[in-house]
């Protein structure tokens, strides 16, 4: 297992915070699966070596916690919510769009790696849904049209970033290539 | 109709957070007497502020309304061990998205909330269970702990005296049941978050290893700062007497204006919130239903009504847009305010697709440690999404009842509960519907929920 200097330090610096070694393995887990992107059974043993622990302790959060894997996300992984609230706002179309856009089934990564989509239980957004995230981004309000133009720039590799509350609309005009030339003349 | 005056939201939670000049920043919190509350609680003796969080009647805002001030009286000090403080920031009841709101726009105020509170009940380390979608929200407060340790209101000898408190950033990886306390504890101590019985394990005698912790919900450890501000006697005069304060409630769903809207406690009912505050239904739409506090609440139907006694003995005969909103009007009506996530459905909602869509939620999120529930909550989930591929059997309202039936009750946790009551609820108050299903079950609605 190759890790970055960076993520080293990272995990030094997180054991220590805790009173008990063992409480710092889910933490450690995020910053090693935020680099490789997953946790292999070699993986598993050397965090729990880290933690003093056997390995079937870090075997055993893997396959029970949703958002940790055993196998990589594609480059850019779409979550959709699923739960009620954003349901009634018609999320199940919104994810259907995407897997239509992007080419590829929820729960799969796309042959090339490029993308995957996941359907999540609630996000705790339920306000502005349907709620969709593109890594760690949160957009809101995705549904009908709003999905389709999602789906087109995030293939074509224009959706930007969106910081959380802004909502999908002005998150348009202030990234879309047409409202910057403007400004730049 | 006379339309009455639409009631005004009361904002103490939520007061600044909306403010477009208002930031995060321990600069902006400062400038709004950020932190004062923390000095004015180094003053006080810690058992002091426990008296004043008691005398206001807070209730916890996660979910199950117990008072904050008994939870901390429980608290096994004669031990000798370590006391914790845990903030339940897990927020994954579908519908809730309260907590959101506060850490991502007013993250300081939960610091200076937590940090009263570990000085109250004399912990030296805090910890905050953040669930690990909030990617933004770990971020800020990681960012805001930082601050608040450089002016020193968190970690080693806070405001210059002998207490220090230590405040982690814990982040959850995607589970529903580490909302629950004791199975957010085991989660913290870097297992799996398999609840743990009650009793012995009450988290105030043997919580988070094995010690005596203290676990809150976000906005109720928010409140905690409000209490000493305004005292414990003021404060329990806000709202109604067991109500006592504002509620942030969550709208979502068919709604023209869904969001997070914050009230005193029952200063209004159900009814003006939906069409006074949220303004209504969509265009040509009739209410159908609501779900009142989270996934996890009873579903109340539109034309039902509600006859029965309040606690105090008074007699009511509400519809469903006259159930005050508060902790005790959901309640009396047989379901509860749970998390304050309202959940509303017009009339293009099938009840049957509705009904699978929370299965599939409580079938995904089951701990698995508990057979009934485990086994039951995929059932559940198994029948009514092949009564939505049409598929539905005579039988199956009365099987699902049966499924139901046998979770309740018989688990180590309340995921059993949370689980079987919208099943529960959802037959008692639509039966024809599911029946229906036998018969016309092949009639695809539009709107598709699973």
């Amino acid at each position: 297992m190759e890790l970055s200097k960076e993520t080293h330090t990272k995990i030094d610096e997180v054991i220590p915070r805790y009173p008990e070694k063992r409480s710092a393995a889910l933490m450690v887990i995020h910053l090693i699966q935020d680099e490789l992107g997953f946790i292999s059974d070699d993986t598993c043993t050397w965090i729990a070596d880290k933690l003093e622990l056997q390995p079937i302790n870090i075997k055993e959060l893997i396959t029970f916690y949703p958002m940790l894997r055993e196998s990589p996300w594609a480059k850019k992984h779409i979550r959709v919510c699923r739960t009620l609230p954003c349901a009634l706002r018609g999320s199940y179309g919104t994810c259907k769009v995407l897997e239509e856009k992007l080419g590829v089934k929820e729960s799969h990564v796309r042959e090339d790696g490029e993308f995957s989509i996941e359907f999540m239980e609630c996000l705790a957004d339920c306000g502005e849904g349907p709620v969709v995230m593109v890594g760690e981004e949160t957009y809101e309000n995705i549904e009908g049209k709003n999905a389709v133009k999602f789906a087109d720039l995030l293939v074509q590799g224009k959706l930007g970033t969106s910081k959380n509350f802004t909502s999908y609309e002005s998150a348009l005009v202030s990234e879309s290539p047409v409202s910057k030339s403007t400004k730049k003349k | 109709m006379i339309k009455k005056n639409t009631p005004k939201e009361r904002r103490i939670i939520l007061k600044h957070a909306d403010d477009p000049k208002y930031s995060n920043k321990i600069s902006c919190y400062l400038k709004n007497d950020g932190y004062a509350m923390l000095k004015k609680a180094f003053k006080m003796k810690p058992e002091e502020i426990g008296e004043e969080v008691l005398k206001s009647g807070v209730r916890g805002r996660g979910g199950a309304g117990f008072p904050a001030g008994m939870k901390w009286k429980f608290l096994d000090r004669k031990s000798g061990k370590p006391i914790y403080l845990i903030c339940n920031a897990d927020e994954s009841e579908p519908g809730t998205f309260k907590d959101r709101q506060i850490m991502h726009k007013d993250p300081h105020q939960l610091i200076e909330g937590m940090m009263i509170t570990a000085y109250a009940i004399q912990a030296k380390q805090a910890f905050i269970y953040i669930r690990a979608e909030f990617f933004e929200g770990a971020r800020i407060l990681e960012k805001a702990i930082a601050e608040a340790k450089e002016k020193n209101f968190c970690g080693d000898k806070i405001l210059g005296s002998s207490f220090s408190c230590d405040l982690v950033v814990h982040r959850g990886a995607g589970a529903y049941i580490c909302g629950e306390e004791t199975g957010l504890i085991e989660s913290l101590e870097g297992k799996r978050p398999n609840p743990r019985i009650k009793p012995p394990y009450f988290p105030a005698v043997l919580g988070l290893y094995q010690c005596p912790t203290i676990v809150n919900n976000v906005e109720t450890l928010c409140n905690v700062k409000h209490i000493l501000e305004i005292g414990g006697e003021e404060f329990s005069k806000i709202g109604k007497p067991n109500n006592t304060g504002t509620r942030i409630w969550c709208v979502s769903g068919q709604v023209k204006k869904p969001g997070y809207y914050e009230f005193e406690c029952g200063a209004l009912t159900l009814g003006e919130m939906i069409y006074d505050i949220c303004g209504g239904l969509l265009p040509g739409r009739t209410l159908k239903a609501i779900i009142p506090g989270g996934s996890s609440s009873k579903i109340l139907r539109a034309d039902e009504r509600f006859i029965g006694k309040l606690k105090d003995g008074t007699e009511f005969d509400w519809g469903i847009e006259d159930i005050p909103l508060d902790f005790d009007g959901p309640a009396s009506v047989g379901s509860m305010s749970g998390s304050g996530g309202i959940i509303v459905m017009d009339d293009t909602v099938d009840m049957v697709e509705a009904m699978a869509n929370i299965n599939a939620f409580y079938a995904h999120e089951s701990c698995g440690q508990c057979t009934p529930c485990r086994e039951g909550s995929l059932w559940m989930k198994k029948i009514t999404t092949r009564m939505c591929a049409g598929d539905a059997r005579e039988e199956d309202a009365d099987l699902l009842l049966s499924v139901a039936n046998q979770i309740e009750g018989r688990t180590i946790c309340a995921f059993g509960e949370a689980a079987a009551w919208p099943t529960q609820s959802f037959i008692a108050k639509f039966r024809s519907e599911f029946e229906g299903k036998a018969q016309n079950g092949k009639n695809k609605p539009t709107l598709q929920l699973i």
